[in-house]
C-alpha cells in the first residue's frame, strides 16, 4: 500500500491530479523555469552588472518605495474602510462593500487611463492640486496613486472576516473589566487583526511591485525618475535585450517567491491566531 | 441600613458599553468614505464622463469603429479559450485537493497560485522567451511557419497564464467545506464515479463555480500587461480590447479611448454585481445543512 | 448476513487505529460497538463498510472474503453521522438515488422505484415530506430519511456512525426505541457505532465494548455490565465505586471488612481494587452482625424512583465520595438526612489486583 495518499473509496483521484500536475507544468512550470534557465546563460558578473545598472537600481528604488507606500496608506485606510463596513450602519454600505472589489475586476488598463485624467494638469484633482504646486500624473507621485488603487482591496478583504468573527463578548468583558474603548482596542482588537492586516499588507505590496497597466499611463516613465522595474523589463525586451529583460526578471520573481513564503507563513500564523 | 439597587443593562445600554460615541463614528465613516471617493468612486465616474464628454455619436463610433471591433473579437475568442481550460483544470485540481489526503498537497496548492504572484509582464516574457523568434522553440516554430509570439496563440497563453487560479481557488475551499460525505454515500448507494460527479458533487459546488468563472472571466477580457508584452501591436489583428484602449489613448483620442474603456469598466460593474449575489449563495452551500425556520 | 472479521490492522500514521480485531458477527443481529472516542469504533465500522481499507486482516461476508471488495459490491447500508443527505435533491430523490444510478440492465422502472420510495417514506413515517429539501427538515426527520436511502438499495447490512449523536436528548430517545421497533420487523444485520453506553445497552443484542483500538468485551447488554471483563469496562459502563484493599487466599479486605472472593484463592496477600456498583452496596445505620464501613452522609438526591447517597468515608476525607443507589422505600425506613452516620458493605463486587489507581 502506496503510503503517498490515504485511502478512499471516491475515483478520480489519479486522473485529476495527472492532469493538474501537466497542465501547471505546461501553462506555469516549464514557461517560469525558462526564465532562469535564460539567466543561466549569463556570466555571474553579466548578470550583476544587469540588474544592479544605475537605471535599474533606480527602477527598483521607485518600484519597491513607491509600492511600500502605497500598502501602508491601504494598511490604514483598508483597516478603517474594514473596521466601518464591520461595525456600523450608513446608507449605501452595501454597494460600497461591492465596489470595493473594483480594483480587482477593473481592468488595469482602465484604471491607468482614468487617473491618468483625472491628475493631469488639467483633470478633475489635478487641476485643485497644481496651484498649490503638486503635480502628480507623469511623476513618482503618480505611481504611488497609482499602485494604491490597485491594493485596495487587500487589506480591506483580509481584515474584514477576522473583524467580523471578534464577539462582543469579548470587548463588553474588557469593557466590564474597566478598559477605555481606546484600550479595548489596543489591546483586544488590534493584536486580534494584526496577523491579518500585515497578510493585507504584503498581499498589497507583492501586487503593487509587479503592477503595469494601471502605472505606465499615469508614470511619465521618465528613466531614472519615473521607470518602474515590470517596464524596464518589456523596454529591454523592445530592444532586444532578452539577457537583460531576463536577468531583471529574475530579480523580481526571486522577490515575489520570498513574498509569496511569507505570505503564506502569515496567513497560517493569522488562522492559526483565529482558530 | 443602605439600599442597593441592582439594575440589570438593557440590550440598548450594553450595545452602548462598546459603542464608539456617536461623533466618533460619523467621523471614521466620513473619513473612509472621503478615501474611497477619492480613490475609486472619482476614478470610476471619470470613466463613464470621459467616454460620453464629446457626445453620443462620437462614443458609438469609437466603439462601432472596425478596429475596435476586432479588438472585441479578439478579447472573446482569447476569454473563450481560457476560461473553459481554467474550468477544467479548476475542478481537476479542486477534486484531488478537496476530495483526497495526500503528500505534498500544501505544496500544489502554492504553485496553483503561483500566477497570482508573478508580474503580468514577467509572464509575457515567459512565452517570449520560450516562442520567440530567439526563443527556445522559436527557430523550430519560423521554418514550420508557426506564429505564436506577435499573434493570437500567444495572447491566448499569456491570457490562460495569468487566469489559472481563478476558478481553483474558489472550489477548493468550498469543495473543502463540504467534506466527502456526500460522495462516500453516492459510492455506498452504487453509483459510480461520473454519476457522483454530476449528479451529488457539480450540483453543490455550481454557485461557487460561477463565481470563480466570473472572476476568471473579467481578469481573461481585462489583462494587459502579459498580453501587451506577447502581442505586438497589430491594429486589428492582435489588439485586444484594453490594447486597444491603449493604442487610443496614446493617440491622444482621449474620447474613444474612453468610451472602449467604458466597456470594460461596464464589465467590472456586473461582474461585481454578480459576484455579490453570488457570494450569499456560496457561503450557503459552504454551510453544512442547517434547519431553516 | 453474518459477518466475521480476521485480525483486522489499521494504522493512521503513528496511531493505531485498530490493533488485531477478532469478531463475528451473526445474521440478523444488532451489535453495537462502544467506547470511547479514539477507540477505534467507527474505522471498524468504515472498514466493515469498505469506506475504509485495513492494513492487515480480513472481512468475512457469509463466509466469503469481502476485504478487497469495492463498497458499491458488497451491498451494505450506511447511514452516516452527519445523514449525508444530498442537499440539491428533494427527499424523494435522495431515497431514490441508490435505484437511479443502477446499471440500465438491472434498473427499475420508474412507476417501481416510486412505489419503493413511497413505501420506504411511509415505513419511516415521512412520506408527506417528499418533495421537501434536506435543509428543511428536523434532525431526527433527516435520520430517519437517512435510513430508508439505505434502505432503497435493499442491503445485507445496515451499518450506522453515531445514529443519535447529533440529536438532542428527546429526539434521541424516540429513535432508539423506534430504530430497535424496525430492526425487530426487518431483521437484518446492522452494526451501530456509538460512544452513549446507554443507548448501547437499551438497544442492542450485543455490544462490544472498545477502548484504544482493541475489543475490551463483547457481550449482552447484561453480560458487559454486570459482569464487565475488566477495569476499563467496569468504568466505561456506568457508575461504579473503587474500593482500595487487599486480598489474601479467597477473602478480600477492604478496611477491616471482609468480603469472600473464591475466584482468587491462590492470591497471596495482593493488592486489589475493588469495583462494586452503586446499587449493589448495602446502607444501614448500625452494623448487623459483621464489620462494616463508616460513612456519612453528604449529600441526598432523591428525585425518581431511586435515591442517590453520596458518603464520605469516615477514615479518609480526601477520597473521592462513595456513590449509593437505594430505593424510595428503603431511604424512607432509613429515614436519612444530611450528616447520618451510616454503616456499609459491598453486596457484591469485582475484585481485579494490581489494579492500582
Amino acid at each position: 500500500m502506496s503510503t503517498f495518499k490515504q485511502h478512499s473509496v471516491l475515483p478520480g483521484f489519479n486522473l485529476a491530479l495527472g492532469f493538474t500536475i501537466l497542465y501547471l507544468s505546461l501553462i506555469v512550470l516549464i514557461p517560469l523555469s525558462a526564465v532562469f534557465i535564460r539567466t543561466a546563460e549569463l556570466t555571474w558578473s553579466e548578470f550583476w552588472a544587469t540588474a544592479t545598472s544605475p537605471r535599474v537600481l533606480a527602477s527598483y528604488r521607485l518600484t519597491f518605495g513607491a509600492s511600500f507606500a502605497a500598502a501602508l496608506t491601504n494598511a490604514v485606510f483598508g483597516l478603517l474602510v474594514a473596521w466601518v463596513l464591520v461595525r456600523y450602519h450608513f446608507p449605501g454600505k452595501r454597494i460600497v462593500d461591492a465596489l470595493i472589489d473594483l480594483p480587482f475586476a477593473l481592468p488595469t488598463a482602465v484604471a491607468g487611463i482614468a487617473l491618468t485624467a483625472l491628475y493631469a494638469g488639467n483633470g478633475w484633482i489635478g487641476q485643485l492640486l497644481e496651484p498649490l504646486g503638486i503635480k502628480v500624473a507623469f511623476t513618482p507621485i503618480g505611481v504611488y496613486v497609482a499602485l494604491t488603487f490597485i491594493g485596495l482591496p487587500f487589506v480591506v478583504r483580509t481584515v474584514q472576516p477576522v473583524l467580523e468573527d471578534i464577539e462582543t463578548e469579548l470587548e463588553e468583558a474588557a469593557a466590564m473589566l474597566g478598559a477605555s474603548q481606546l484600550q479595548t482596542f489596543l489591546r483586544i482588537i488590534f493584536p486580534t487583526i494584526f496577523p491579518a492586516l500585515l497578510t493585507g499588507f504584503a498581499l498589497a505590496f507583492a501586487r503593487a511591485i509587479g503592477e503595469y497597466g494601471s502605472v505606465i499611463f499615469i508614470a511619465g516613465n521618465m528613466p531614472m525618475i519615473s521607470e518602474i522595474t515590470p517596464l524596464l523589463i518589456i523596454t529591454k525586451l523592445e530592444q532586444y535585450d532578452f539577457a537583460g529583460a531576463t536577468a531583471i526578471a529574475v530579480v523580481m520573481l526571486t522577490i515575489s517567491f520570498i513574498l509569496l513564503l511569507i505570505i503564506n507563513l502569515l496567513q497560517w500564523w493569522s488562522r492559526r491566531r483565529n482558530a | 441600613m443602605t439600599t442597593i439597587t441592582i439594575s440589570y443593562p438593557s440590550k440598548v445600554q450594553r450595545a452602548a458599553l462598546t459603542q464608539e460615541p456617536v461623533w466618533v463614528r460619523w467621523a471614521l465613516i466620513g473619513l473612509a468614505l472621503a478615501f474611497l471617493t477619492l480613490f475609486l468612486f472619482i476614478p470610476l465616474v471619470s470613466v463613464f464622463y470621459e467616454a460620453l464628454k464629446k457626445g453620443v455619436d462620437v462614443y458609438f463610433a469609437a466603439i462601432t469603429d472596425p478596429d475596435a471591433v476586432a479588438a472585441i473579437k479578439l478579447t472573446l475568442t482569447a476569454t473563450a479559450i481560457a476560461v473553459p481550460l481554467n474550468l477544467v483544470f479548476g475542478i481537476a485540481a479542486a477534486w484531488a485537493i478537496a476530495k483526497f489526503e495526500f503528500r505534498g498537497k500544501n505544496i500544489l496548492i502554492t504553485l496553483i497560485d503561483l500566477p497570482i504572484s508573478v508580474s503580468p509582464v514577467i509572464a509575457g516574457l515567459i512565452y517570449v522567451l520560450l516562442f520567440g523568434l530567439q526563443g527556445w522553440l522559436g527557430p523550430w516554430l519560423a521554418e514550420h511557419d508557426l506564429k505564436i509570439i506577435f499573434a493570437v496563440p500567444g495572447i491566448v497563453l499569456a491570457t490562460i497564464f495569468v487566469t489559472v487560479p481563478f476558478i481553483a481557488r474558489e472550489l477548493i475551499p468550498l469543495m473543502q467545506a463540504q467534506g466527502t460525505e456526500e460522495e462516500e454515500a453516492a459510492v455506498a448507494l452504487g453509483a459510480n464515479g461520473w454519476q457522483t460527479f454530476w449528479r451529488i458533487t457539480l450540483p453543490n459546488i455550481k454557485w461557487g463555480l460561477l463565481y470563480g468563472i466570473i472572476l476568471c472571466n473579467a481578469r481573461a477580457m481585462g489583462e494587459f500587461g502579459a498580453v501587451s508584452v506577447v502581442s505586438g501591436h497589430i491594429r486589428g489583428s492582435t489588439n485586444t480590447l484594453p490594447l486597444h484602449v491603449e493604442i487610443l489613448y496614446n493617440e491622444y483620442n482621449y474620447a474613444a479611448a474612453f468610451a472602449v474603456a467604458s466597456l470594460l469598466a461596464l464589465l467590472a460593474l456586473i461582474t461585481l454585481a454578480i459576484k455579490t449575489f453570488l457570494e450569499s449563495k456560496v457561503s450557503h452551500q459552504k454551510e453544512p445543512i442547517k434547519k431553516e425556520n | 448476513m453474518s459477518i466475521e472479521i480476521r485480525h483486522l490492522s489499521k494504522q493512521f500514521g503513528t496511531f493505531a487505529a485498530l490493533r488485531d480485531i477478532n469478531l463475528k458477527i451473526h445474521s440478523g443481529e444488532l451489535l453495537a460497538l462502544l467506547g470511547p472516542s479514539g477507540s477505534g469504533k467507527t474505522t471498524l465500522l468504515r472498514v466493515i463498510a469498505g469506506l475504509e481499507t485495513a492494513d492487515s486482516g480480513q472481512v468475512l461476508f457469509n463466509n466469503e472474503d469481502a476485504t478487497s471488495q469495492h463498497i458499491r459490491d458488497r451491498q451494505v447500508g450506511f447511514v452516516f453521522q452527519h445523514y449525508a443527505l444530498f442537499r440539491n435533491m428533494t427527499i424523494f430523490e435522495n431515497v431514490a438515488f441508490g435505484l437511479r444510478v443502477r446499471p440500465r440492465q438491472n434498473r427499475l422502472k420508474d412507476q417501481e422505484i416510486h412505489e419503493r420510495v413511497t413505501n420506504l417514506l411511509k415505513l419511516v413515517q415521512l412520506d408527506w415530506l417528499a418533495n421537501r429539501y434536506p435543509h428543511q427538515l428536523s434532525g431526527g426527520q433527516r435520520q430517519r430519511i437517512a435510513l430508508a436511502r439505505a434502505l432503497a438499495v435493499e442491503p445485507k447490512v445496515l451499518l450506522l456512525d453515531e445514529p443519535f449523536g447529533a440529536l438532542d436528548a428527546k429526539v434521541r430517545k424516540e429513535l432508539r426505541t423506534w430504530l430497535r421497533r424496525l430492526h425487530d420487523d426487518m431483521h437484518i444485520t446492522s452494526i451501530f457505532v456509538t460512544h452513549d453506553q446507554e443507548e448501547a445497552l437499551e438497544v442492542s443484542d450485543r455490544v462490544v465494548v472498545m477502548n484504544e483500538g482493541r475489543i475490551e468485551q463483547v457481550g449482552t447488554p447484561d453480560e458487559v455490565y454486570e459482569r464487565p471483563a475488566n477495569p476499563f469496562v467496569y468504568e466505561f459502563l456506568g457508575h461504579v465505586n473503587l474500593f482500595h484493599g487487599r486480598v489474601h487466599q479467597g477473602r478480600a479486605w477492604i478496611g477491616d471488612v471482609a468480603i469472600d472472593a473464591p475466584e482468587h484463592a491462590e492470591a497471596e496477600n495482593l493488592a486489589a481494587v475493588a469495583y462494586v456498583r452503586p446499587h449493589d452496596i448495602e446502607v444501614d445505620r448500625a452494623i448487623n452482625g459483621e464489620s462494616a464501613l463508616s460513612a456519612h452522609v453528604v449529600h441526598i438526591l432523591s428525585v425518581g424512583p431511586v435515591v442517590r447517597l453520596e458518603l464520605a468515608h469516615q477514615d479518609n476525607q480526601n477520597k473521592s465520595l462513595i456513590q449509593v443507589e437505594i430505593s424510595k422505600e428503603r431511604f424512607r425506613d432509613l429515614q436519612l438526612v444530611k450528616g447520618d452516620q451510616v454503616f456499609i458493605k459491598p453486596r457484591r463486587l469485582d475484585l481485579f489486583p494490581h489494579q492500582l489507581h
